[in-house]
This record gives structure tokens, sequence and C-alpha cells, in this order.
């Protein structure tokens, strides 16, 4: 560990020159667990092929399985993007490269759930509860979090619940934030507001005197977030940085929330998501559908990253997906439902240029059930250690959140920094 | 079926002598039993509606509703006569609407590409898989070509609001809701979109009150499926040396590689028979097994369509796997060829565990998100012993002591669908054009036709009540109220229209 500390340093320093300042790794150091703290969860809905998406160039048997979908070997033409001489990234993603070459980007391989369903409703259900095999948890993760660290954090905060602690930027409310703690779901930030004054007082007035607990209560985060965003959404946004974000839904998404980590509204976690990963026909390889949806995914995030500057020192981006795809390709050059699959963490206490996890190896007896990557971290062996030593909760808070898992240090991965 | 010719007043007599039917006693009469009727079983009251059903009975009306074809339905017809792809057949809208336009876009495409211009990729761009072919939104230079083919789901959209809004059908348009959703397909994947006209039309509609089975089979021969859900990509593995067929236990399905390390160029895609499972007949609890999966996925080899033609269904036996398989230890013997799925469709429409799914879905959508089961058993027996006659089930829960339970009463939050129809119904709203209520839906996460993943959209509160989702409502009322919706008409709207439909009680049914 000690030798990676100083990697990132020199690293930080060879990175001066690259245009966007390294400045988030070099707070880090100096400043590290001060700021306020910022996750940022992506959910990659459909089940990426986490196998085309962080390629383990150094199998022979991956190439033997994708007889027409594989990525090329580094070095060759349309290759992968070699990261450390047997895992490289789909060629799409050149924008994570400078984010792996400075340390900031991890990976965990093979990831997922024990459980073994290839439901995609069940698997999002099941990762977004963090119960896997559980159907009847009511509430999500990350509103589990809220909940769990909702005193403290109104304490700080001096002001009662704040609805802008929790958004997702998505028009529906994620599985992940759904419970009795606050959450805002907003498509987009500039639209969310009544404008008829008049008729905003009284919708306010009707739903304060409703009887109707759920809506009376997700009124009442509404008007107190349409007020809260009244004063910074005024004026047009402008990332810094140069980041340029996709013009895409993703994009724009990723967006609002640099703009709302921005303001002073208080914003805690944060939800995206990235959509149409399910590719069971005519995948590509370095070029076509998966190959676009990468290219929107990573400079998404990329741009994230740079547009949010120094406050990366303090925030992580995790993405997740399902759960990955068949070692081989199927009849019809794309991939069927599959097992493990690979997990991305950014953020400025991030360990990165690393690919955490055990490799379980793509031979056909090395396979879950013969056919798909295996698991070998469980998702709530990472999603318990952001929780911990991101968030700062102690290890009795996080087993709140993750009921029938033991929460304990040694079976972090050691991606983040204390 | 052989209700469909009886008269009303016989059929009455029929039910009541039933033994399952005599068991349930009269259904309530108050003024609340009948609003929570019409509230549930259309897409809200109009003002009239209660004293009319008042008047004719509400055991009457419920009968006539589940015999739509009784009701006359001229207004919409009327209304729908101007929509000039809805009667059109696939291959006429590849030849006349997306054909061309997909040519044109191919040709500027390619000019694009030779004078060395790139636009922004990112998600749109070369991904056919967007939402491009939506209607609506501002766009540079759209052709003529362009905005025909945009016509045909700005009238399948349109369509479905009118229908909503004035049908007198209104049972049938809520079960049409019902099933294309727990049927989906998602006009917004390549080819879908030419074949949704059809698929809702000949696939979905005609089989709501009809017989689960055909409905199910319809589905899983239409071309919008067979593309949606990949089977037309289905076909069997073309190795030289064919394996044995997998085992039926949890272990493993046959692995696409053969024992030599030599792979065939094409093989199974399992994609839709994982969905046939676990969406439309089982559920995910049902009892099926990866093996289960690969095996039906087997017997589906060969059903295919030709996309760029907007071909109709085609069995191709030279690509159906021929060879025996299991599914849920039933045989299905070699040598079936096209008559594999059939075997597959029955031993699925007959097994309990789909009599279980479905009725726990209706009860859900028509009774309260967290549907009494001992109303459920009851549904899922009538299911069985009606061989799957889908009046019968939703006859059962419609009339059941737990459909009329106080506590149901106003228990469902209303989709952003139930909301915009039901506020257009309540306010004698006059639509000339639906399109502008479509992006309504759309901005409030529920674009018509384009739920992208199978499982269609939640029939849930929990979906549905975000403090977004809330904004935009009270931001719809406001505009209905003010008469600054476009295409939508309300004569003389009271003061506090948008108080009333943007008040939470209106958000509930």
């Amino acid at each position: 560990m000690t030798s990676r500390r100083v990697f990132l340093k020199s690293g930080a320093m060879a990175m001066v020159t690259m245009g966007f300042a390294p400045s988030f790794l070099a707070r880090t150091a100096s400043a590290a667990g001060t700021g306020k703290k910022l996750l940022i969860t992506i959910f990659q809905r459909g089940a990426v092929d986490g196998l085309n998406m962080v390629v383990p160039y150094g199998e022979a048997d991956y190439y033997r399985a994708r007889p027409s979908i594989a990525i090329a070997r580094p070095g060759t033409a349309e290759g992968a993007i070699d990261l450390n001489g047997f895992f490289g990234l789909h060629p799409r993603m050149s924008a994570f490269k400078p984010l792996w070459d400075r340390g900031d980007l991890a990976i965990v391989h093979a990831s997922g759930s024990h459980d073994t369903t290839r439901s995609h409703f069940d698997a999002q259900d099941y990762m977004e509860s963090a119960t896997p095999g559980v159907k009847s948890t009511r509430d999500g993760w990350l509103n589990r979090y809220l909940q769990t660290a909702a005193d403290a954090h109104d304490a700080a905060v001096g002001q009662g619940r704040n609805p802008l602690r929790a958004v997702a930027l998505t028009s529906q409310m994620p599985r992940t934030l759904q419970g009795v703690a606050p959450a805002l779901a907003i498509g987009n930030t500039a639209d969310f507001a009544v404008a008829d004054m008049g008729a905003r007082t009284s919708f306010e007035g009707i739903y304060q005197a409703a009887q109707d607990q759920s809506l009376h209560g997700t009124a009442g985060e509404a008007f107190d977030a349409m007020r809260a965003l009244a004063r910074q959404t005024a004026a047009p946004y402008r990332p810094a940085n140069g980041a340029v974000y996709p013009r895409s839904p993703f994009g724009q998404a990723l967006q609002e929330i640099a703009r709302l980590a921005k303001s002073d509204v208080g914003l805690e976690v944060a939800f995206a998501e990235s959509t149409q990963w399910d590719h069971h026909v005519n995948q590509g390889a370095a070029t076509g559908q998966m190959a676009n949806r990468l290219d929107d995914f990573s400079r998404g995030i990329a741009a994230l990253a740079q547009d949010l500057g120094e406050r990366m020192a303090d925030t992580v981006i995790l993405t997740m997906s399902e759960f990955g795809r068949a070692v081989a390709e199927n009849g019809s050059r794309g991939t069927d439902h599959g097992h493990g699959n690979a997990m991305f963490a950014i953020g400025g206490s991030v360990k990165g240029r690393e690919v955490y996890g055990r490799w379980p190896g793509l031979k056909a007896d090395q396979r879950f059930e013969g056919r798909d990557l295996a698991v070998t971290t469980d998702f709530r062996d990472v999603f318990s250690e952001v929780v911990v030593k991101h968030l700062g909760a102690s290890t009795a808070t996080a087993a709140e959140v993750f009921p029938g898992y033991q929460v304990k240090a040694p079976a972090f991965r050691g991606i983040l920094r204390m | 079926m052989w209700t469909r010719s009886l008269a009303v007043l016989s059929l009455l007599v029929v039910i009541a002598g039933r033994p399952e039917a005599g068991a349930t006693p009269a259904l309530p009469s108050t003024d609340e039993a009948i609003a929570h009727a019409l509230n549930r079983l259309t897409f809200g009251p109009r003002p009239g509606d209660p004293a009319r059903v008042k008047a004719q009975g509400l055991q009457n009306w419920i009968d006539l509703q589940l015999s739509p074809a009784r009701i006359d339905d001229a207004v919409v017809t009327t209304k729908l006569a101007r929509l000039e792809t809805l009667t059109l057949d696939s291959q006429a809208i590849q030849r006349d609407y997306s054909g061309p336009a997909m040519m044109e876009r191919r040709q500027r495409k390619e000019e694009a590409g030779a004078s060395g211009a790139s636009g922004a990729s990112g998600a749109s761009g070369a991904n056919e898989e967007t939402m491009s072919g939506r209607t609506g939104g501002p766009r540079r230079n759209v052709s003529d070509v362009q905005l025909k083919d945009r016509q045909v789901i700005a009238d399948i959209e349109e369509a479905k609001l009118l229908r909503a809004v004035y049908s007198e059908r209104q049972l049938q348009e809520v079960l049409v809701d019902f099933w294309f959703n727990h049927f989906n397909v998602f006009a917004g994947k390549g080819a879908t979109r030419n074949y949704l006209t059809e698929y809702e039309r000949e696939a979905i509609r005609p089989y709501v009150l009809g017989n689960f089975r055909n409905m199910l089979e319809a589905t899983a021969k239409s071309p919008a499926m067979l593309f949606y859900l990949d089977n037309w990509q289905n076909v069997a593995e073309q190795s030289a040396q064919r394996r044995e067929a997998p085992s039926p236990t949890r272990a493993t399905g046959p692995s696409p590689t053969s024992a030599n390390g030599a792979r065939p160029t094409r093989g199974i895609n399992e994609n839709y028979a994982r969905e046939l499972m676990e969406l439309h007949t089982l559920g995910v609890d049902g009892g099926y097994t990866q093996a289960d999966v690969v095996n039906v996925a087997r017997t589906f080899t060969g059903w295919t369509i030709r996309p760029r033609e907007g071909s109709g269904t085609q069995f191709v036996s030279r690509l159906h796997d021929d060879e025996v398989k299991t599914v849920l230890g039933r045989t299905i013997k070699a040598g079936g060829g096209q008559n594999d799925v059939d075997q597959v469709l029955d031993i699925l429409a007959a097994h309990p565990s789909t009599a279980r799914h479905i009725a726990i879905k209706l009860a859900t959508r028509l009774v309260s998100d967290t549907p009494p089961s001992a109303l459920v058993d009851r549904a899922a027996a009538r299911f069985t012993a009606t061989r799957g006659d889908l009046r019968e089930v939703v006859r059962t829960i419609i009339t059941s002591p737990e459909f009329f339970a106080p506590e149901t009463y106003r228990a469902k939050i209303k989709t952003p669908l139930g909301f915009v129809a039901s506020a257009l119904r309540a306010t004698g709203a006059e639509v000339r054009s639906a399109l502008p209520l479509a992006r309504e839906l759309r901005e409030m996460g529920m674009p018509l036709y384009f739920c992208q993943p199978p499982t269609g959209y939640a029939d849930v509160a929990s979906a549905w009540i975000s403090a977004g989702a809330l904004v935009s409502r009270m931001n719809f009322a406001v505009a209905l109220g003010k008469n600054e919706i476009r295409g939508v008409r309300i004569a003389n709207p009271p003061a506090d229209l948008d108080q009333q439909i943007g008040s939470p009680g209106f958000q509930r049914q």
C-alpha cells in the first residue's frame, strides 16, 4: 500500500501537464476526510457484458468462447486499452484511461451476487435492496444508509430533513433509494418547480393538510426541494475544467448531479442510470451497439469527474450492473445472461490503478455452472466498504444497512483509503 | 366464448346458476361502491357516470363491461377514423412508412460520411436502439418522408389516449393496457416499431377477455415479440455433431462450446425463452430451471421473421433443433418441428404457477398493491378451472368481496396514464390532438410504447409516488385549468380545476 501512495503522488505530478489538473488528488493527500462526502452510484441496467468492458485479454479461453465479439489484445488494431498486462479496457473507454493512470480508478472484477438468478428484474431488485435472495426487503440500501445516518446528519445541518440530501436523476424513484428517508427523483432540476405561484401556495396547503401520509410526505419534500433548487438553478449551468458531457440522457443526468454537488443544497447521495445493456444480438466488439453505449458511459463519467474537479477528493463514483453475461457468445453474436461482472470505483480516496478481487479464470471448470464468470467478490463487500470508509458509518451502522450480511473489515477489498 | 352470443339477461341467469357464482353475495349498491368500480374498471368517471351506473345497476354495468362487443362505441370509432395507419399491416408500414425513411437516413449518413462530417456520437448516433423513432421533439431538417414514418408511432399513441378517454368499452381498454404491459415490447428497439400497430391490434386486443393460451400463442408468434426478445435469431446449433440433449436438472444447460472447442457460428438465443417463463407465464419463482430455459429456447428455434421486409412470422425447419427436449419434466419428442412450441405453450399455460402469476398480476392491477391471498387463490383456481378464460378470471376478481372491501377504495395510486386520462374524463375535456398528452406522459416517466424492459411498467404506488412525479402532475393540472395544453380544450373550466386535479385525492383511484 505504501508503494501505491508513493505512486499516486508521483503520478499526480506527472499528470500536471495533462490539461486538467489532478488537484483532487493533491487535496486528498493533504486534507483527506475534511470535506463533505458525496457518493454517486450509477446503475448499468440490462446487465452489461463485463468481459467486454474490462477485458481479460490474458485468457485464451476468452478468445475461444467469443470468436466474433471478442476485443482484440492491446497493441493490435482496435485492441483493448492495456491496464496491467492481463486486463484491458474496451477501446471505446479511452476516457477512463487518464483516471486509471492517475490512480483514481479501481476495478472490482468477478463481483456480483451469490444469488443465482438470471432474471434482470430480480437481480436488480437484489442489488438495489442489497439483500440477495430476499424479496420482502422494503427499502433500498442507500435509503437505509440515509435512515441510519439521519440523526447525525440533521443535527449537523441543523435544518431538519433535507430532501436534497439524496437525489436520483430519474423520473421514477429507483429501488436503491426507496424507503422512509427523504429522497428525490427528478428528471431535470430546471423543470422542478410549480411556476404558478398562486397554485403552488394552494397545493402546498392542501398537501400539508392531507391525511394521506405518503402523498403528504412526498409533497413536503417536493416543496422544500423546490425552494432550495430555485436558489441554485437561476443561471444556466456551465461545466468547469473544460468538461464536456455527452448529449445523451445519461450525460445530462450526470451534469445535473455535478450542478447539485457544486451548489450548497447538501447533496450526499446521488443516483443515475445508464440503460440498454442487454445485448443478446449483434452486440458488436470494438465497434457496434455495446461500444456506443460504453462510449456514452465512460465519457459521461469522465466528464463528471473532470467537472467536479477538487470536489472529487470527497467523492466516490461507484458503478454496478445486475449480473454479467455468459462467457461464450450465443448464436446471434450476442451474449445471454450470466453471473459475475465488473464494477468501477472512482474518486480521490480510491486506491486506483488496480483490479481488485480474485480472478476465477474462464476455463469451463472454472466457470459458474459451467458457463458464466464466477463471483468471487460479494457486491456487498464493496458497498459496505464504501459506506464505512467513504461515508464514515460505523460497522454497527453499516450492519443495519446490510441486513443478513456480516459487515466486517476483513471482507473489504481495500479499494478505499480510510 | 359461448357467452358472447347470448343476451345479457340469459347470461345473468346462467352465471347465477353456477356454483361458484351462486355463493357470491349481491354486489353492494352504495355510491362509494359505484365510485370505486368506476375508478378501477375505467380510466376514471366522467360527470354523470355514477348516476348512469346507479340507474343501470352495478351488476348489470359490470356484466356489460365484460362483454364489450355489446357496447356501442361509435364516438371513439369516429375519432379514430382519421388515424390512417391503425389498420395497416406490418408489410405496408415497412413498405410505405419506415422503409423509405430508413433509406433516406442511410443515404444522408453516407453523404455525411463522404463529406467527412461526424456528429457527436454518444448514445444516439449509430445505435439503432434509441428513441429516435419517437414522435415530437424539434428536429432539424425533418423531411416529409421522416414525418410520415413518425406518423406510425404517433397514431398508436394517439389511439391509446383517445380510447382511454372516449371509449365506452372502458374495462376492455383498461385490460388492453394491462395485457400490452404484461407482454410488453419496446418501440425503441429497431424494427419492433414496424410491428407494433399489428401487435396490439391482433395479438393483444382480441384476447383480453378471451383465452390466455390464445393470447400467449399470438404474442409468441408475433413478429413484434420475435424481434423484441430476439427469437428471430434463435436457431439450432449447427455443429457437425450435435450433442445429447441436456438433462433437466438444475445444473447446467448445454455449453455452447462443443467438445472439440470449435464453436458453431450460430446457436440458441435464450432471451425469449427466459422471459416467456419468468414474465409471461410461470413467474420468476414458478419452478423452472436454467436447463428449462435452454430447452424452451431449443423448441423455439427456427421461428423467425425478415425484419427488413416487415415479413410475417415463418417457421424455417432447417433452423429448428428437432431433437428431444425436456421442459418442466415433460418430454417434447424428437421430430416435432413447428409443433414443439404448441406443446410448450400448452405446458406453460396449464401450469399452476401460471394461474397464480396471472391472478396476482390482475389482482394487483384491479384490487390493491398487496392483493388478499384468498382472492388470489380463487382467481387462480378460476383460471385453472376455465383453462385460462380471462373474462371469468376478471369477473371473479371484480365481483369479489375483497374488491369491494372499503379498505381498497382509493388504495391504488394512478399511473401517469391513469392520471392524465382520468383528468380529461373528469373535466369533460375535448381532445382534438392527443400528441401533446403523449409528450406529457413522457415527462411523467411513462412514455407510451417506449417501456424498455420486458417487465413493462410497475403497477404499484412506490413506482409512481415521487417528488418529481407530483410536481409534474401539479403542473399538468395548472396547465389544464388554464386551457394551456395544446390539442385539449375544456369549456368554462372552474377556477379551482387545478386544485381538484392536482389534489392528493385525485392521485388515487
